[in-house]
């Protein structure tokens, strides 16, 4: 084809540049993934104070401070984690790798002993009332992405402790990475949503 | 590729040789985006033919007053099944199945950006589809009879709650289509990622293939708009199965708040399942009048404007359920705003084939018929986008041929003519033109004669989704004559069918570009080879194989 083409603009093949596939990937399954979100956070705010009956948010919500920092220091450590493997200080990445394991732990447990409390003591369960349904949909729909987040976050904890070579690997814990830092966001919106708004 | 060891024995398999299961295995396991491509249109194509005989007995029941060829039940089942077949199992397989095949082929990569994710999109949407179908058998427990939904295709609450929908039928239309749902997403990300990533050399999103930047914001549109549903659905299964009461009216839920998110999906998704026809005749229509694309940018413009007001339209679907009236204003007012990329769209076609050299091949025939046949479509469109105009025929039959002329007259006459245009791509041999006239002529009057007196009904008064009427209202001629286009409609079908199975096994060879076309398809081999290109090509203007055949006045001096 090029043959025919002789006298033609000059070749661009040799400095032909486009984005890497998989960023794309993961910037437009965060994209999906926030469309999906939207509905839920829509309609917990439509159905802020509708439910007919108790027990009501403004009695039996605390606000979960302790674990809304853990999340969110979480994704301060994992951007530590990646600029060790940058620097491929291994033990450095092991170390702030595990540690946004423990605080993304120390997250779901909180959330586990939130939903402990609400259902044993306040009587509150998905069928309960409106703030019941809503309530739990969407904070059980962020922590179930939070879940997701930390089978992904072990895979890589293991690879690293079984030896492999996780440096090889930088790519794919970067959109790791970019995963976990939407899951903080949304805990931001959900956070704002449910314990500040809708208290 | 290193050099190959001469004393390596690699195992060969003689094609001759290959059992039905060696077959089996190849098509299961493949991933190379043609052969998915072409499954997708083969299952779309299937899914067709049986929600075409669902709607063949609703008309046969409507034909005459005090129909008694289905009972009301069995009615009910018949039109949601079809409703959702349609949209989910033939539209969006279409959508999927078209853009996998021709967008890799267009922008000259050897596959898509994530093959495997492709075919994984591919077969959670078939057994999505086969999971809504399986409700025939399980829809009351496998130990009951079974039952397919009844509940309408877009599933109002509080139809939908356990008490007025028993059985299991309701949780099949949900996980089947959340499922295949799915499949829609992964294939839509597969899509963009291509587009942005996957272009050959020189290949600038200005130069692109029209055909890929409209699927590309189809695909767009399907992020974007698939996942509300999803989230519907999920919401709907919290209510049936953990008694939730997001749809629950007496625990304060709302029944407009589902209308709101299904239209949220479902306005959206009718652009989603129009846009192939769009990308079809963007790149038919220069081909067959022998001129470049009329206003190329105005018509990417018109395009992404689509992408993105008709994510603003959803309520005129909801005018007569009590909205306020500045929300009917609203909707009234960004729904006549579609209009107007619609319509330079429409001018653009019909100027890309003013003063030019037209063909009138079979693919050709069929976007001319679009052209009219879309244009009226979006004219009753306009007219029911207007408020106090759809509270008169809400629920009407004049809906229903609305939409019909949408997606048949429209949708389907696109669809026909790309699987004309680029079956001697797919195949390498090329279709009968007189059977495929046969099939145009033939299709055309069926769809006339079926979806235009729905407009009339709907001025007189009926009701969609009744399951008979009775005589003495006016309505017995009409609905007649829209069931006398069945016989029309069925045998270009059948011609058609006949056409593709007979032309792909025996067709005349076609060659690698038997319609003188400029995009990157038409310069690998009729059927492409599992890696598309030998070499990856380099293009310099938007039309890469003008420039090839016209050396000495290229495109690229001009752009």
């Amino acid at each position: 084809m090029d043959a025919v083409l002789a006298g033609n603009p000059p070749s661009v093949r040799s400095d032909w540049r486009l984005p890497d596939r998989g960023t794309m990937g993961v910037i437009f399954l965060i994209v999906t993934e926030s469309a999906l979100f939207t509905i839920f956070v829509v309609a917990y705010l439509v159905y802020i104070g509708k439910s007919l009956s108790g027990p009501y948010p403004k009695d039996v919500l605390d606000v979960p401070i302790l674990a809304s920092i853990c999340l969110l220091s979480s994704s301060v450590t994992i951007v530590f984690a990646e600029r060790a493997l940058k620097r491929n200080r291994i033990g450095m990445f092991r170390a702030w790798w595990f540690a946004t394991i423990l605080l993304g732990l120390e997250f779901l447990v909180s959330t586990g002993l939130e939903w402990r409390k609400l259902i044993y003591e306040d009587h509150l369960t998905v069928s309960t009332n409106l703030f019941g349904t809503t309530f739990y949909s969407l904070v059980g729909l962020h922590a179930s992405h939070v879940i997701v987040g930390m089978v992904f976050l072990l895979l890589v904890m293991l690879v690293t402790l079984l030896g492999f070579p996780i440096h090889t690997q930088e790519r794919r814990v970067k959109f790791l990475s970019w995963y976990w830092h939407f899951v903080d966001a949304v805990w931001v919106v959900v956070f704002t949503v449910v314990y500040v708004i809708g208290r | 590729m290193a050099p190959t060891h001469p004393h390596v024995d690699r195992p060969q398999i003689e094609e001759a040789r290959f059992s039905f299961s060696d077959h089996l295995y190849e098509w299961v396991s493949t991933v190379d985006h043609k052969r998915l491509g072409l499954m997708y249109i083969v299952a779309a194509l299937v899914f067709l033919v049986i929600a075409g005989l669902m709607a063949t007995v609703i008309r046969l029941q409507l034909a005459f007053p005090n129909g008694k060829v289905v009972d009301p039940d069995t009615f009910n089942r018949l039109f949601t099944m079809h409703g959702t077949t349609m949209v989910f199992l033939v539209g969006m397989p279409f959508v999927a199945g078209l853009s996998n095949y021709l967008v890799p082929l267009m922008i000259g990569a050897r596959d898509m950006a994530f093959p495997r994710l492709n075919a994984f999109g591919f077969w959670i949407f078939l057994f999505g589809g086969f999971l809504l179908y399986f409700s025939y058998i399980g829809g009351s427990g496998l130990s009951g009879a079974g039952s397919a939904p009844d509940v309408g295709w877009f599933a109002y609450a509080p139809l939908t709650a356990r008490a007025f929908s028993r059985g299991a039928s309701t949780d099949y239309w949900i996980l089947g289509i959340l499922v295949a749902g799915i499949g829609s997403i992964a294939s839509a990300i597969n899509v963009i990622v291509t587009t942005l990533s996957m272009r050959c050399p020189g290949m600038t999103l200005n130069r692109m293939p029209m055909f890929v930047w409209v699927m590309l914001i189809d695909s767009w549109l399907i992020i974007i708009a698939l996942p509300p549903l999803s989230a519907a659905q999920i919401m709907l299964l919290i209510d049936r199965f953990l008694g939730g009461n997001f749809f629950n009216t007496q625990s304060g839920g709302s029944a407009v708040l589902w209308q709101h998110f299904f239209w949220i999906f479902g306005h959206p998704e009718v652009y989603i399942l129009i846009f192939p026809a769009f990308a079809i005749l963007s790149e038919v229509i220069p081909i067959f009048s022998r001129k470049p694309i009329f206003g190329r940018p105005a018509m990417v413009g018109a395009v992404a404007s689509i992408g993105f007001i008709s994510l603003g339209v959803w309520a005129h679907h909801m005018f007569a359920v009590g909205m306020t009236s500045w929300s009917n204003t609203f909707f009234t007012a960004s729904t006549m705003l579609v209009g107007i990329p619609t319509g330079i769209k429409i001018f653009n076609w019909t100027a890309t084939m003013y003063g030019g050299k037209i063909r009138l091949a079979t693919p050709m025939l069929f976007c001319c018929a679009f052209l009219f046949q879309f244009l009226v479509a979006g004219l009753t469109g306009i007219m029911l986008a207007t408020g106090p105009f759809d509270w008169q025929l809400h629920d009407s039959y004049f809906v229903v041929g609305h939409f019909h002329f949408t997606l048949v007259a429209g949708l389907v006459f696109g669809l026909f003519a790309g699987m004309y245009y680029w079956f001697p791509k797919v195949t390498g041999r090329m279709y009968s033109e007189k059977l495929g006239k046969w099939h145009f002529w033939l299709f055309l009057i069926g769809v006339e004669l079926t979806f235009v007196p729905m407009h009339f009904l709907g001025f007189l008064g009926m009701p969609r989704r009744i399951y008979t009427y009775a005589p003495g209202r006016g309505w017995e001629f009409w609905n007649l004559i829209a069931s006398s286009g069945l016989l029309f409609q069925l045998p270009a079908i059948l011609i058609f069918v006949w056409n593709v199975v007979h032309s792909a096994l025996r067709g005349k060879t076609a060659g690698d570009d038997p319609w003188d076309a400029w995009t990157l398809e038409w310069a690998t081999t009729s059927p492409p080879p599992e890696y598309n290109f030998e070499t990856l090509p380099e293009v310099r203007s938007s039309r890469p194989l003008w420039d090839l055949k016209n050396p000495n006045d290229p495109d690229w001096r001009f752009e």
